[in-house]
């Protein structure tokens, strides 16, 4: 999340559900909380019974909408322009925290004369290269004034802005020029309000189709509810990712928040939430190519990374935290490659692979749909239905020579080859499948990651059925075999497999919760691996207390920085605590949250510069004059005993370079980023770009779309014109409460299919009689990638919008379903495009255009569902006494 | 021999029932149900129930229609987009429950015993007593309680009264994420209730009331009640739910009336025919 790392220093989200419950408003946007995180919305429920706002800005009236104090219905895709809009607002309006401003955001910085705003340019940042579509290698021009000619920091358009190395900017000049007066023409804030100056009420109301009242209500709503006796919070999820604006929409989120004062306060802050169970944990120890675990940059052919003292000398930031850069990195080779990782062979850095292309999940389908991909793996993921553009990941599996899937039913992606819309044959496709029987979280032991960088361990209750394994089993045991296959090769590629450290072997039999013996007796030893990715010390093989143990010499090992901690000693796991402590809503001892146990980012920033609450009702983290140390509610993220007096010195380097007065201690220069010098591979500040499929012309600027957007135009992947009129209804796509995501998880599972047994598409009632579609009647969608039909849910829910002087309708579609499970029906996702954000290759299918009409799809021969599952058995219930199952507690 | 004997007697002698524990119930506050349908999952779940069938039915997001013999709680839908001048859009969302009435129709007609009050004041089925008569599902004036295709007899909501015997809160009220199932001793859930209808008329939220909490003239009152903020019918609940046997005095006595009516009529006929 490359939108909160470049303002704040870390991707991920600021706070804990928790604490939303003392927000006084809560703006709910790009997120549909109560229906895809319904348990966490007790927190936003608990609010609003507190007095607290919840606004709700949304494309669609849903569950959420419905809970809220105010609901805003949007075009899908102008989240920036209502954000701007609100930016301009608490500027125009003088209603920023002047205090917590100048100090902690680099409002008064200046920025170099080279800097050439998109606003006076038509849309498009200076630096941009036609030819290459992409604003490198000009970065160095939106830099603050007096740094180098060229960023040292900036990373090719190839290699994603994931790491925290490019997220966090690179300076030279510690601290950068500054103006406190505000006074100078190019100090950020004055940058910031002739960018959005044209984002007034009226312009907001024309390219987001709400009323300009409603905005209005919005604006006022946050900053009455902002500042030193009152904090709001943000909340958004996919609704703002998937978007090919969406790092800058959540940068957007980023500004308004750092003027409002809300960061790094409690109710304040912004709450990303998450899309799966544990996506937080796979971006920390990655399922990402161009990552290392903890944020490290993946070693690249594209940059000086010929060694492993170019590769640290490139990416290492000498200010503020990333200066122990090196520490990890070390410590996580040896981690990997034990004893044969030495100073002498560069602790096998050389080892690990270069890239040197994007290999994203987008451009890997549309390299897979070209023949050049030969095998593939699946865990848990169901490209056939779930991913953008079914059809052309469809197509990219049948050309693949073979393909495991791992899952616990046969999905869409491990039956494409004999079912589907496409009616394929099977003669005709070569790829194999092999088809695994995965376990369920129950069935296994470990971690999940939640949206608030928690880390709780889960048991395995029983042992799963027949040959199903965990994922753990799968990939430990075909390493293994690797390991055997390769065995004796001298050739360099083959060291790294060979030198990898490998052994997780359980020490004795498992013993379940009920007290039996586990018949698996080769299930790896997960304690094991969370033990490594703490990290420990070399030579005596004891457990490291937390990240700041580490050293760069070789003499820890740790296999995830900012996991560092949570396995402390062997006989503590502290993802598995689960101690109350009462009258403290952190509960620090409910399991482990990175980094360090921090539950809330930046809370530095909870206290004013003096280190003293901002207000009593909304303290925090403060400085205890008495003890000279920081304390409060939640562990501190500062140094523990570094005086809100401190200064650096002229010339200091790493952490004795940030300020007592500096909470965002992961940034060169301390502080919250309204400005982006670098970080974002699209601007410096957010721009409302339309989407790249959108029927209207952008109001703003010439500049129609994200100019460096990542295109893919093939035969399979077609794209309307901009204002095609074929094509002039806006569509998104959701989540319902009752399914997951693109359905393997609840489609086969017949208490949930009968909450939501069909596939349907909500439209308005206007747009219905324009068309002729009747409630309950089926209605057909389609665009250029393909056609859907579905039953019509015609509903006040969606109305029409009057965006730029015309009337606008949008459709709402869920994309639950396929072809594969006890309930059926079209895939939301053969209608959504591949096109991508240049800073994540995160996709659009939350906004992109269609057109409907009533019936059904010719010859249309939909897939047979599978058989319902048996009735249950209707046995007693067991005897479970009380003290087995402990009652949780509401509040 | 005497044993044996003795033995066989056992059967006749009834078990010591268990002793009465403080009555406990439901409240339901639709004011902060997000309409997730949780309490229909555990539900289904703890109780083992299947699934009714999978019929999408294009009423709001309410796909199950109404409580059965193997849907104990049921949520709700209404679509309320349109509303007067100044009123904002409102989706109501309220889960449904058997009422566990103080004065059951459904206990009152069971033929068998199979209905009963357990120790906690609950209305309970006891399955293996039940013959499957149906006279229970006529006599309920919500709907509530249903035969089950299955095994033929009449199943409900036994307000997890093997949870309660471990001391352990109903499936469906420890899965509601928002607290709008309560569960507890009936008569502090009813304390709660009136001081949550009273916050909320504080708050200008004059529609609140309470659905069920106390008797009326014509029915008693539901140790399951709610808070509603529609008139009941917009919930499909009846307005005055209706106990047959209020009628059973008038009904025996105009049938005692008929059939002596009948007697003297016959008696009348016979002796003019003789």
């Amino acid at each position: 999340m490359p939108g909160l790392g470049t303002s704040f220093g870390r991707g991920a989200a600021t706070g804990f559900q928790q604490d939303l419950q003392h927000s006084d408003c809560i703006l709910i946007m790009g997120s549909n909380m109560a229906e895809a995180h319904p348990v966490g919305f007790r927190f936003p429920m608990l609010a609003k019974e507190r007095g607290a706002k919840l606004i709700h800005v949304d494309p669609h009236f849903s569950r959420t909408s419905a809970m809220s104090t105010q609901y805003v219905a949007v075009r899908t895709g102008t989240d920036i322009a209502f954000l701007g809009g609100l930016i301009n607002y608490v500027l125009t309006h003088d209603r920023w925290f002047r205090d917590y401003v100048l100090a902690y955001t680099n409002a008064a910085t200046i920025v170099a004369d080279t800097f050439v705003d998109a606003e006076d340019n038509d849309g498009v940042f200076n630096g941009f290269h036609p030819d290459t579509k992409s604003y490198e290698p000009g970065l160095a021009a939106w830099n603050y004034a007096g740094e180098p000619e060229t960023s040292k920091t900036h990373t090719p358009k190839e290699v994603k802005a994931e790491s925290f190395s490019e997220r966090l900017g690179f300076i030279e000049n510690v601290p950068p020029p500054t103006d406190p007066t505000l006074q100078h023409p190019r100090c950020v804030l004055n940058i910031l309000r002739r960018h959005y100056a044209r984002y007034t009420p009226e312009m907001v109301a024309s390219v987001t189709g709400c009323s300009a009242a409603d905005f209005l209500q919005v604006a006022e709503s946050l900053c009455e509810n902002s500042g030193r006796e009152r904090t709001s919070a943000i909340v958004y999820a996919v609704g703002w990712t998937q978007h090919t604006t969406g790092v800058q929409t959540i940068r957007a989120a980023g500004i308004l928040q750092l003027l409002l004062g809300n960061m790094g306060r409690p109710g304040g802050g912004i709450m990303a939430m998450r899309g799966h169970a544990s996506i937080q944990g796979s971006t920390d120890i990655p399922t990402l190519y161009d990552l290392l675990p903890g944020y490290l940059p993946q070693p690249s052919s594209l940059r000086n990374h010929t060694s492993l003292h170019s590769y640290l000398d490139q990416e290492h930031v000498p200010h503020g935290y990333w200066s122990n850069f090196p520490k990890f990195m070390i410590s996580l080779l040896k981690a990997w490659y034990g004893d044969a990782a030495t100073k002498d062979n560069d602790f096998g850095f050389g080892w690990i692979p270069r890239i040197d292309d994007n290999y994203s999940q987008l451009a890997t389908a549309m390299r897979m749909a070209d023949g050049k991909v030969k095998g593939f793996f699946l865990f848990g993921q169901n490209p056939a239905a779930g991913a953008p553009n079914g059809a052309l990941n469809r197509a990219a599996l049948r050309r693949l020579d073979w393909l495991v899937v791992r899952d616990w039913f046969e999905i869409e992606s491990a039956s494409f080859w004999k079912d589907g819309p496409e009616h394929p044959d099977p003669a005709t496709i070569g790829t194999e499948v092999f088809f695994m029987p995965a376990a369920s979280s129950p069935e296994k032991e470990g971690c999940f990651t939640n949206t608030q960088r928690l880390l709780q361990w889960h048991d395995r209750a029983v042992d799963p059925q027949g040959d199903c394994r965990s994922d753990l089993w799968f990939v430990y045991h075909l390493g293994k075999r690797l390991k055997a296959l390769y065995a004796g090769s001298t050739e360099t590629r083959d060291q790294g497999l060979l030198n990898l450290t490998w052994n997780y072997d359980p020490d004795g039999p498992f013993v379940l919760a009920d007290g039996q013996t586990s018949r698996i007796t080769d299930e790896p030893d997960t304690r094991k691996v969370l033990m490594e990715i703490n990290g420990y010390r070399v030579a005596d093989r004891t457990q490291v207390s937390g990240f700041s143990d580490l050293e760069a010499d070789g003499s820890t090992a740790c296999g995830c920085w900012i996991y560092s901690g949570v396995f402390p000693s062997v006989d503590h796991n502290r993802a598995a605590d689960r101690r109350r402590t009462p009258g403290n809503y952190v509960d620090p001892n409910w399991g482990f949250a990175w980094p360090h146990n921090r539950r809330m980012l930046y809370n530095r920033a909870s206290a004013d510069p003096d280190g003293r609450p901002w207000s009593d009702r909304k303290k925090y983290v403060w400085w205890d004059e008495a003890r000279s140390t920081w304390t409060g509610f939640d562990e501190p993220d500062f140094e523990p005993d570094k005086a809100p007096t401190y200064r650096p010195a002229k010339g200091a380097h790493g952490m004795a370079s940030i300020a007592g007065n500096s909470p965002f201690i992961m940034k060169p220069d301390g502080k919250g980023w309204l400005y982006a010098p670098a970080g974002t591979k699209d601007g410096p500040l957010p721009t409302h770009y339309e989407p790249v499929e959108s029927p209207v012309a952008n109001p703003l600027y010439r500049q129609q779309a994200n100019p460096v957007v990542e295109r893919y135009d093939t035969a399979l992947n077609e794209c309307a014109p901009p204002l095609d009129p074929a094509y002039p209804i806006v569509a998104t796509t959701y989540r319902l409460t009752e399914h997951y995501l693109s359905g393997p998880m609840s489609r086969f599972n017949s208490w949930l299919n009968e909450l939501q047994p069909e596939m349907f598409v909500e439209i308005s009632p206007e747009l219905a009689a324009d068309r002729g579609i009747v409630h309950g009647g089926w209605l057909v969608v389609v665009n250029r990638r393909g056609a859907i039909e579905a039953r019509a849910m015609v509903t006040r829910r969606m109305r029409p919008l009057t965006v730029a002087g015309r009337t606008l309708h949008q459709i709402g579609i869920p994309f639950h379903w396929g072809f594969a499970g006890e309930t059926v029906g079209s895939i939301a996702n053969d209608l959504t495009l591949i096109v991508a954000d240049p800073n994540v290759s995160m996709h659009e299918a939350k906004a992109f255009t269609c057109n409907v009409r009533a019936g059904r799809l010719p010859a249309s021969a939909p897939s047979q569902p599978v058989a319902v599952a048996p009735r249950p058995t209707r046995e007693r219930a067991p005897e479970t006494p009380e003290s087995d199952q402990p009652e949780g507690q509401f509040r | 021999m005497i044993d044996q004997l003795g033995k066989l007697a056992d059967v006749w002698k009834l078990p010591e029932p268990p002793a009465a524990q403080e009555e406990m119930g439901f409240f339901t506050d639709t004011t902060v149900c997000i309409g997730c349908k949780a309490c229909e999952v555990a539900c289904k779940q703890w109780n083992q129930l299947p699934s009714d069938g999978f019929k999408w039915t294009g009423h709001s997001y309410d796909n199950t229609s109404a409580l059965s013999g193997t849907t104990w709680r049921h949520v709700a839908f209404v679509e309320q987009m349109d509303r007067d001048a100044g009123a904002p859009p409102r989706w109501l969302m309220m889960s449904d429950v058997c009422k566990h009435c103080v004065e059951a129709p459904c206990q009152e007609a069971c033929p068998t015993g199979s209905l009963i009050y357990n120790e906690f004041g609950n209305v309970y089925v006891q399955e293996e007593v039940c013959n499957g008569c149906g006279y229970c599902v006529a006599a309920c004036p919500f709907g509530v309680i249903g035969r089950d295709k299955e095994d033929g007899r009449a199943h409900k909501c036994t307000l997890c009264y093997d949870r309660q015997k471990d001391g352990m809160t109903p499936a469906c009220a420890k899965a509601c994420p928002t607290e709008s199932i309560q569960f507890g001793p009936i008569s502090q859930l009813r304390e709660t209730a009136r001081a949550r209808v009273e916050q909320l008329h504080g708050r200008g939220e004059t529609d609140a009331y309470l659905y069920g909490a106390e008797p009326t003239t014509e029915y008693s009152a539901l140790n399951a009640f709610f808070l509603l903020k529609d008139a009941p019918g917009v919930y499909n609940l009846p307005e005055a739910p209706q106990r047959p046997g209020a009628h059973l005095r008038t009904n025996y006595l105009l049938s005692f009336g008929a059939s002596i009516a009948l007697t003297v009529a016959s008696a009348l006929i016979f002796r003019k025919g003789r």
